[in-house]
């Protein structure tokens, strides 16, 4: 059987048919072709599929598209499509990405912390950054770059 | 304009923080079918049956295909033959798409039937209305177990489980003589544990016939799509080449996991033709634990004499590798000549035998993970030396500098001869050791540790001294080694007629930045703005052929290839801009983009040039239009970068937990064209080889299942579980490549580990804890301190 759903998905109402069982990251890549972002695990311990849902970073591999019924989903694609984002800009400054995959989630879970805490400690990065698994960087940079995304937009809420 | 040396902030990066990366699995074509490969659950058993039929007949599901529809295609092939000490070859048992019925499974995990579906969905579901008979039988998951008389045998054909048996060095009388003239011997028994590589993006392979042309497209997440293609067509399905294009696109990681040539890539591209639809697998996370080929697994016996002074006078080693179930590509070479022949280390011992045996087991494959041998040989050098340091009561950092190589630039110095067959290009290795202790403050750190240890607090600091042998590899060298391919790297610089330059490499980038890298080589060497280069890698139909990158070997081999290309596209420009400036040849020179006759201001620029060599129409005679240059690279030696790694840990001796204060990293990785791209090389590595000292290790029970098959139960490093890393650099270019450099690629993972184990080794020591298994967990730890702890039992 399945079941209507309206998602707004980086200021765009979709409205689709779908499985009970479909995730909300199986929708957004292979029904929207939002392949930003990304699956690295099956059990929730990656992070590579972190979106925004209303504005909170959550692992989109564990919530079903009808969870997502009515919902404002950002994904990585509607952070900017210029890489102009205090993050974005941070992670190519600090080179803070190397084979990329692990990105998307790194930067929606990090702009998760930077709206809820705009100045964190390093300490406090790398607590926020305990779900998301990066296989590449050893995390040094990643640091860094969430550090340049702190200190380029200290004044502001970061958000999208 | 100079951009080598420099840290150019990397192109790449803009798609992939943007998310418009694209990786395989991210391609959807149309009419495109889901494939689900059903895996043995056991580890060793005989198929007795397989009933396809309530599969079939399931809604979506479009084939079921199993062993028996695959049994006349040869399975994968190995790259590298390794002969047993008799001379005799080594056992290269089959390893078929899919197991079929009346053959055993040899490992959780080997593909038995693949279901191909309308959606991921459907597939998944058919899979569990498939009927499987097995006869389930005894596994042995152990290498020093297999070999032992009795053990379940993984191959009828090969007895004892045993694939060779291999040794390296002296004779056995000269170690043995050498080791009896010891004042002392340090000796370490150890297991260095079985890794799981974990790239982040889990491999995927879409296949796609088309009828029309009668060719085939394999989309796959590769390190070396040309060889995979190679492997393809010539060993597995037999295909014509020229029919055949494999495309590996942007790749989430490596680490030596995506070099081998996989079952899957050959289920697809068959199953496309078979079914008339493009077939797209996609591993899962506990697949890639199952599936991707492993790293390490040695349980070994190492011995390291020394005389009165502390001098090294031998090094004796035993070495079983466990090798799984099948050889996987590289396999063979890992555990020898990529162990064996570094067992030199940085030390002037000169009596040096490693005998080895290559076992089989019901277990994954292993090959390369980053480093592929090399840490091993770090490892056991390493931990030697530190263990021997306290064993003697010397220091650590002495011990290491007094059996040193002296420096030679292998220039005016020539290479240094080791006992085990390689001749190190240039070291200068006191350098690495020295800015080392200078930078952790090492005499402030002993009186710190001291005066924590009289209130209770338990710091320790650990070295690691190493060298590897990357820059893979001169194919001559290689090949009498085994290599059953050559080791070069191609290389095509297409200057366009507008002067923009298009370049085609063989290497290939996974997240090591070749776009920006070999752009900042192209734009200098050539003169012109980086913006006017561009890099191409990954696909066959672009890239006329190529190795990949493994090894640590872009840049010393794929960029040593660019540059050939540059120079002779450079000799022929000179040529036009002579003719253009009514010069001589012999009297222009060429800097910053432009021809200049000497001494004058007559000057031709690049774009001019090229543009003259596409619209020939005043032009010197005989020369043919076009600028546009191939080149072949194969390197005269391996290159040999070297380091210092230094860790300073607290171990909380109430809870067992070590805690990482610092890292230090020091490495001379030859020459640097860009300086960013290196460091975050070296951090990726650290963190690597620190999980492996602190965290990491793939498990099996006694049936043969691996226990820890998903993130909830395999402990990846985490961002809260590492320090910031203090990394520094000396130079030694390397002579014999033209950009002097050694690569970078695998450092920080072979020189790490054993840092850490020594720290933690060091802080114990007032326990008397002077050996502990990886991953050192708070368990492990934990139990170490109350063994030896009075009235205490664990
Ligand atoms: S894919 Fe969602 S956490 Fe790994
Ligand atoms: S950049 Fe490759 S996994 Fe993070």
């Amino acid at each position: 059987m399945k079941i209507p759903v309206s998602i707004t998905v980086n200021g765009k109402v979709y409205a689709h048919e779908v499985e009970a069982r479909e995730l909300l990251v199986y929708h957004l890549r292979d029904r929207l072709r939002l392949t930003g972002t990304h699956i690295g695990c099956d059990t929730s311990t990656c992070g590579a599929c972190t979106v925004h849902i209303d504005n909170k970073a959550v692992k989109s591999c564990t919530v079903l598209a009808v969870q997502a019924d009515g919902c404002d989903v950002t994904t990585i694609e509607g952070l900017s499509g210029d890489a102009s984002h205090p993050l974005q800009v941070g992670f190519k400054e600090e080179h803070g990405l190397q084979c990329g995959f692990c990105t998307p989630g790194m930067i929606m879970t990090a702009s998760d912390l930077l709206m809820r805490n705009p100045d964190p400690s390093e300490h406090e990065i790398r607590e926020a950054l305990e779900g998301n698994i990066c296989r590449c960087t050893g995390y040094h940079n990643i640091v860094r770059a969430i550090q340049y995304a702190a200190k380029e937009f200290s004044t502001e809420v970061v958000g999208c | 304009m100079s951009y080598i040396g420099q840290s150019v902030k990397r192109t790449e990066d803009r798609r992939f923080t943007t998310g418009k990366g694209k990786y395989t699995d991210d391609i959807k074509l149309p009419g495109m079918t889901y494939a689900h490969i059903v895996r043995s659950e056991y580890a060793h058993a005989r198929i007795n049956s397989i009933d396809t039929s309530a599969a079939l007949a399931a809604e979506g599901v479009v084939a079921v295909f199993t062993g028996d529809d695959v049994a006349h295609i040869r399975g994968v092939p190995c790259g590298w033959q390794v002969n047993f000490k008799d001379g005799t070859t080594m056992k290269e048992p089959a390893h078929p798409l899919l197991c079929a019925v009346g053959t055993t499974v040899k490992h959780v995990g080997d593909g038995v039937a693949m279901i191909i579906a309308e959606s991921r969905a459907a597939a998944r579901d058919a899979a569990d209305l498939l009927v499987i008979d097995y006869e389930v039988f005894p596994a042995v998951v152990n290498g020093a177990e297999a070999i032992k008389d009795g053990a379940p045998l993984v191959h009828d054909e090969a007895p004892n489980n045993m694939a060779f048996d291999w040794a390296i060095g002296c004779s056995p009388e000269e170690i043995n003589a050498a080791m009896d003239s010891a004042a002392h011997i340090t000796t370490l028994d150890f297991v260095n544990q079985r890794m799981a590589p974990n790239a982040m993006e889990p491999r995927s392979a879409l296949g796609n016939y088309d009828d029309a042309m009668d060719s085939y497209t394999l989309w796959t997440t590769s390190q070396n799509p040309h060889l995979t293609r190679l492997l393809l067509c010539a060993f597995v399905l037999g295909l014509p080449e020229h029919k055949v294009r494999v495309v590996a696109p942007d790749v989430g990681g490596g680490f030596g996991s995506k070099i081998f040539h996989y079952t899957e890539e050959a289920l697809v591209i068959w199953a496309s033709k078979a079914i008339g639809r493009p077939v797209k697998w996609t591993s899962t996370r506990t697949e890639a634990f199952l599936t991707d080929a492993h790293g390490r697994d040695h349980v070994t016996k190492a011995e390291m004499g020394f005389d009165t002074e502390g001098n090294v006078v031998g090094l004796r080693i035993n070495t079983v590798a466990n090798l799984g179930a099948y050889l996987s590509t590289f396999a063979p070479a890992v555990p020898t000549y990529l162990h064996g022949t570094l067992l030199q280390g940085l030390y002037t011992t000169p009596k040096i035998r490693i005998d080895l045996v290559g076992a089989f087991t019901h277990t994954t494959a292993v090959d390369a993970y980053r480093g592929a041998g090399r840490p091993e040989a770090t490892y056991l050098l390493e931990r030697l030396m530190d263990k021997a340091a306290i064993e003697m009561g010397k220091d650590p950092a002495q011990l290491r500098l007094q059996n040193f190589i002296p420096p030679f630039d292998g220039v005016t110095q020539p290479g240094y001869q080791t006992q085990v067959a390689l001749q190190y290009d240039s070291g200068n290795y006191h350098a690495v050791l020295e800015r080392g202790l200078e930078m952790v403050g090492y005499e402030a750190f002993r009186k710190e540790q001291a005066e924590a240890r009289a209130n209770g607090r338990y710091l320790g600091i650990g070295f690691s001294t190493y060298i590897e042998a990357c820059g893979i590899a001169p194919s001559a060298v290689v090949g009498a080694l085994g290599a059953r391919a050559g080791l070069y790297e191609s290389a095509q610089v297409r200057v366009q007629p507008t002067g923009k330059v298009s370049v085609y490499t063989g290497s290939h980038s996974h997240g090591q930045g070749h776009e920006t890298t070999f752009a900042q080589v192209v734009a200098d060497k050539l003169g012109i703005a980086m913006a006017d280069v561009e890099i191409v890698h990954g696909d066959s139909d672009a890239v006329a052929f190529g190795m990949g990158t493994y090894g640590s070997r872009s840049l010393a081999v794929g960029g040593s290839a660019i540059i050939k290309s540059i120079e002779k596209v450079l000799e022929k420009g000179a040529k036009i801009a002579a003719h253009k400036l009514e010069a001589n040849v012999d009297d222009l020179e060429y800097a910053d983009g432009k021809w200049t006759v000497k001494g004058t201001d007559k000057s031709v620029g690049f774009g001019d040039v090229s543009l003259t060599a596409y619209v020939p129409h005043n032009y010197p005679a005989g020369l043919e239009p076009g600028l546009d240059f191939s080149s072949f690279y194969d390197p005269t030696n391996f290159t040999y970068p070297f380091g210092c790694h230094i860790a300073v840990v607290e171990v909380d001796v109430e809870t067992g937990k070590v805690k990482l204060n610092r890292f230090i990293a020091v490495d001379d990785v030859g020459n640097v064209i860009n300086p960013m791209i290196v460091d975050g090389q070296i951090h990726g590595g650290l963190a690597q080889g620190i999980g492996q000292a602190l965290l990491e290790g793939v498990q099996y029970d006694e049936t043969g299942n691996l226990t820890n098959a998903s993130y909830m139960d395999y402990c990846m490093p985490r961002a809260d579980d590492l320090p910031m890393f203090e990394t520094d650099r000396t130079t030694t270019p390397c002579p014999h490549n033209p950009l002097g450099v050694k690569g970078a690629g695998e450092a920080g993972c072979i020189g790490s580990t054993p840092a850490v184990v020594n720290a933690v080794m060091d802080a114990l020591t007032p326990f008397g804890v002077l050996d502990l298994e990886m991953p050192m967990t708070p368990q492990s730890v934990w139990r170490a301190i109350q063994s030896k702890t009075e009235g205490c039992s664990a």
